[in-house]
């Protein structure tokens, strides 16, 4: 019986074409297909229920289905168009089974529901799958890419270092600046490295106790660390919280800091002789001759 | 903006999710930039205590509007183990994970009003208001 409800369903296939292209054009004013052109619809709505034939034929997941799923995730269909077109696939090929035949009890409503289900389950699964590897590969992709912009370290001259931080610092990030900040103070020689939570939207007593921590690390290797970019409002808060940080020099702006981390190295910044002056003075030593 | 509006606390990122809807709503409200940053702090030690100590919770979010004053209502509530000695986590400088121990004391300070509830083995529920003046 299970061969003969397959062969019925293939050789009656134009019908039950027509019927699920006829249920899904009219899910077409749904939200999210209301983009998408009638014939490029169209197509792929035939394209879809062809793929579906070829697996029930094959009785096992064709290449195609891997094709066409592949392709709509680049073109960015969303996953309810293709779970929505095999339920109604599912709903469209049962009704059109017991129509067809004569006599209909509960246990062979059942198998005819278990076997249509056995043609549809694998189908909807590998889809699924599919769109999920799809989005859990661009998600852990993204991750890489912020964990690269997590903790930059810019060594702006001989033994002076600067961190800009941006943006939120949860348990992970805390870490990976500990470790960058220690590597590179070693591997650039820095006697000064310059923290900037300019970009850091709020300091609470974790963040605060991640950057006590990374700074008095650094003093332990022999370097000195200052916090800068201290915003106003951070300060009030920091005050409130009643956290400590007088053990480490702390500027307001990254150009302070960095005034006082030429100092610890001995060194300060010195205008050079303006040229307009000594032209000036060229020309009128000339016009004396 | 008067309903309740909550962030349910599961994960470290759920803190961030918090916070920026407190400091939206603060926006809302009326809050300057310094309040707000206080509100936003003060939302993520709450969020974080959860996450740390109890797993999961949430933080509900209420905009007060009486007749005479303004003001965001902020709770946070879990069905963790709870807090065992109330004083103690109160004082500065107490912790039990390591931390810098100005949690819920910093909070106390950073808002109006403070009020703390905690059952053992029940759990803690932290209610606290700052008003827009």
């Amino acid at each position: 019986m299970d061969a003969n409800l397959k062969s019925l369903v293939l050789e009656n296939s134009n019908d039950i074409v027509k019927m699920w292209l006829e249920e899904v054009q009219s899910s077409k004013n749904q939200e999210y297909t209301s983009t998408i052109s009638d014939e490029l619809f169209e197509s792929t709505n035939r394209e879809f229920v062809n793929v579906i034939f070829a697996s029930i034929e094959k009785q096992g997941l064709s290449s195609e289905l891997d094709d066409f799923s592949e392709r709509l995730i680049n073109l960015g269909w969303p996953l309810s168009y293709l779970t929505d077109g095999m339920q109604v696939f599912r709903r469209v090929t049962i009704d059109f089974i017991l129509s067809q035949s004569d006599k209909v009890d509960s246990e062979y409503l059942s198998r005819v529901m278990q076997k249509v289900d056995a043609w549809v389950g694998p189908i909807i699964n590998r889809l699924v799958n599919e769109y999920s590897g799809s989005w859990e590969h661009i998600v852990s992709l993204q991750r890489v890419a912020l964990q690269e912009l997590s903790a930059p370290l810019i060594p702006v001259m001989e033994n002076i270092t600067v961190m800009p931080l941006i943006g939120t610092i949860d348990t992970e990030r805390a870490k990976l600046i500990m470790e960058n900040l220690l590597d590179g103070v070693i591997k650039h020689h820095a006697d000064v490295v310059l923290i900037d939570i300019t970009g850091v939207p709020v300091v609470d007593t974790m963040v605060a106790h991640h950057i006590i921590q990374a700074a008095e690390a650094v003093r332990l290797i022999g370097s000195t660390c200052i916090l800068v970019g201290i915003r106003p409002e951070i300060a009030q808060t920091i005050v409130n919280l009643g956290i400590d940080l007088t053990k480490f020099p702390t500027k307001s702006s990254l150009r302070k800091g960095f005034q006082s981390a030429l100092e610890l190295t001995n060194r300060k910044i010195v205008t050079t002789e303006e040229k307009d002056e000594s032209i000036e003075k060229l020309i009128d030593s000339l016009d004396g001759e | 903006m008067d309903f309740q509006s909550c962030v349910n606390i599961k994960k470290e990122w759920d803190i961030v999710g918090a916070r920026q809807l407190g400091r939206d709503i603060a926006k809302k409200i009326g809050f300057g930039t310094v309040d707000q940053a206080r509100i936003a702090t003060a939302i993520s030690e709450l969020a974080r205590n959860i996450y740390l100590y109890a797993g999961s919770g949430k933080v509900c979010f209420e905009a007060i509007d009486d007749m005479n004053h303004k003001g965001l209502s902020i709770i946070a509530i879990d069905e963790g183990p709870g807090i065992e000695e109330l004083s103690q986590v109160m004082e500065d400088g107490f912790s039990t994970s390591g931390g810098l121990g100005a949690g819920l004391p910093g909070v106390k300070r950073l808002m109006d009003e403070f009020d703390i509830v905690s059952e053992q083995g029940k759990g803690t529920e932290i209610k606290v208001v700052k008003w827009l003046r």
